[in-house]
């Protein structure tokens, strides 16, 4: 078995009255694809968005390559990292949103060297000479000096996922990255991801796409109501799904 | 019933038809009227008491061009300062922080809150409160004369303006999507970076149209530093007419040269707006 990547051990998050996470544990391994999977409002974007720290969590710890996120543990007591440690540790995770968020003020190009430029202070020329290898490998050469507005959804999306390539992370979260994208462009996004996946990148896929998850994930998460209901190899959880609210979601949403 | 043009029956043939001109008398009315308008008052202030060749004659004397230099000097100077306390304020008060945030709040309310002209008066005679400023041990100076009618302007002026620009900055940045924010985190930006980096340029697109309204009060607003003799373009024209009791003829002198200055700023913001608004214009939003 090969070591874990991400720990998380039992986080819970709350939003008012609103119990988005409840006591959650997962690990996830190096070179894993993990698909969660569930309705709108059980947890998993919330899950995703903990792991880089956009949601701090109420109570657990997450750590990634060894390393405890956002707090630090002194004296028996847990301490908020500085936004500075922070900003150090989402290095090491790329996030891909539902809404592209590409910067429309900047181009494809700039877009992806920004933070390789900005946040490493790596060279200009050397960055500038990756983001085209990044871009050649979503497929989108002709478009590095094309503004997001000039560019389809699906190529935003690709845009978005080479920006948070830029950075090396040791791994890619994606929140429902093909949601927002009109049908007959989910498809490119997805071979995008998929060759990704094959390149050996360890990745979390919040998504809806089933045929996806059935393909390239080597694991599938179905959360309900914040907690993980069922998890496994994926052509189990979607083929013979063990829990009832499992087999209720699949055969909603198929 | 294949062919497109064939109607049914009782529907007149529209198809050759093309809609007519609208005639549109009444704009043509109301464009005659203010047309005789402006002709009685423009013939009003022709026949009125006004020596014209004072006006043309003093339109270009030094004084007055001194004047509007001095004017557009500290306009220019004012704003910088004003934008650079805008900036920062509104960075404060976006801010997490409760200090930060109490401080930039309560300098709005300060600044905001009581008239130009009292702000002016006090900075051109806080001589009375503090006979002399410095630093303990390193450099003192007499107040009056470090409180020169000019730094007493930019200050009064200059720290105005910072509390009206920060509220327009802030409202820029809250217009930039939450997504902006996060996706600059997300490739580890820290908050000044990600504002500096990607959220501010985003908000100058929004920002730059109340910000030339802004600079265009302040170029009228610099009248005002009259009352503590700064040299500027309306007190350059009432010491004139203290001189030869042309009140009116120099009142309109430095009212067309505002209105001049005006015109040219107008088109000047717009090559701004289009400079910021890049990756925007495309999509013709």
């Amino acid at each position: 078995m090969t070591r874990h990547l991400v720990a998380i051990r039992s986080i819970s998050k709350t939003f008012g009255e609103f119990q988005a996470l409840r006591q959650v544990s997962l690990d996830v391994s190096a070179g894993e694809v993990l698909c969660l999977i569930g309705a709108s409002g059980s947890g998993k974007t919330t899950l995703l968005r903990c792991i880089n720290q956009l949601t701090p969590v109420d109570s657990g710890g997450i750590w990634l390559d060894g390393e405890l996120l956002g707090v630090r543990e002194e004296g028996g007591r847990m301490h908020r990292l500085t936004e500075r440690q922070i900003a150090r540790q989402r290095l090491k995770t790329g996030m891909v949103f539902q809404r592209f968020n590409l910067f429309p003020h900047k181009t494809a190009l700039e877009n992806i060297t920004e933070g390789p430029v900005q946040v490493q202070g790596r060279d200009r020329q050397e960055a500038r000479s990756e983001a085209m290898e990044l871009l050649r490998r979503v497929g989108l050469t002709a478009k590095a000096d094309a503004y997001p507005s000039q560019l389809s959804g699906g190529q935003q999306q690709r845009v978005a996922i080479a920006r948070a390539l830029a950075m090396k992370p040791m791994l890619m979260l994606f929140d429902e990255p093909t949601s927002a994208l009109d049908p007959e462009l989910v498809g490119e996004v997805l071979s995008v991801m998929k060759e990704l996946a094959q390149s050996g990148m360890t990745m979390m896929v919040v998504t809806h796409e089933l045929g996806f998850a059935r393909e390239v994930a080597d694991r599938v998460v179905y959360m309900d109501h914040g907690a993980i209901v069922e998890s496994g190899f994926s052509r189990d959880v979607l083929g013979a799904p063990r829990e009832a609210r499992t087999r209720a979601f699949l055969s909603a949403v198929i | 019933m294949s062919n497109a043009t064939t109607l049914a029956v009782g529907f007149p043939d529209l198809s050759k038809m093309t809609v007519a001109r609208q005639p549109h008398w009444r704009r043509w009315l109301a464009a005659a009227a203010i047309l005789v308008t402006l002709a009685a008052i423009g013939r009003a202030f022709a026949n009125g008491q006004i020596e014209w060749s004072y006006v043309s004659r003093f339109l270009t004397a030094r004084v007055i061009l001194e004047g509007i230099v001095n004017t557009m000097v500290m306009a220019v100077f004012a704003m910088a300062l004003g934008i650079a306390l805008g900036v920062v304020v509104a960075i404060m008060r976006l801010s997490p922080n409760p200090v930060l945030k109490s401080v930039a709040a309560g300098y709005t309310w300060l600044f905001r809150g009581t008239p130009l002209i009292l702000q002016l008066l006090l900075w051109f005679n806080i001589a009375l409160v503090f006979p002399t400023i410095g630093i303990p041990g390193l450099w003192s100076a007499r107040a009056v004369d470090v409180m020169t009618p000019f730094l007493s302007a930019l200050l009064g002026l200059g720290i105005n303006q910072g509390a009206y620009t920060s509220e327009v900055m802030r409202a820029g940045m809250l217009s930039v999507d939450a997504g902006q924010y996060e996706a600059a985190k997300a490739i580890g930006m820290g908050r000044l970076r990600a504002l500096r980096r990607i959220i501010l340029p985003q908000a100058m697109r929004v920002v730059i149209p109340p910000l030339g309204n802004e600079f265009i009060g302040m170029v009228k607003a610099t009248s005002l530093a009259s009352v503590i003799q700064y040299p500027e373009l309306l007190h350059s024209a009432e010491n004139i007419y203290y001189a030869n009791s042309r009140v009116i003829e120099l009142l309109i002198v430095a009212g067309l040269w505002y209105l001049l200055v005006v015109s040219i700023l107008t088109p000047l913001q717009m090559l701004l707006e289009r400079r910021f608004a890049r990756g925007f214009s495309q999509t013709g939003r």
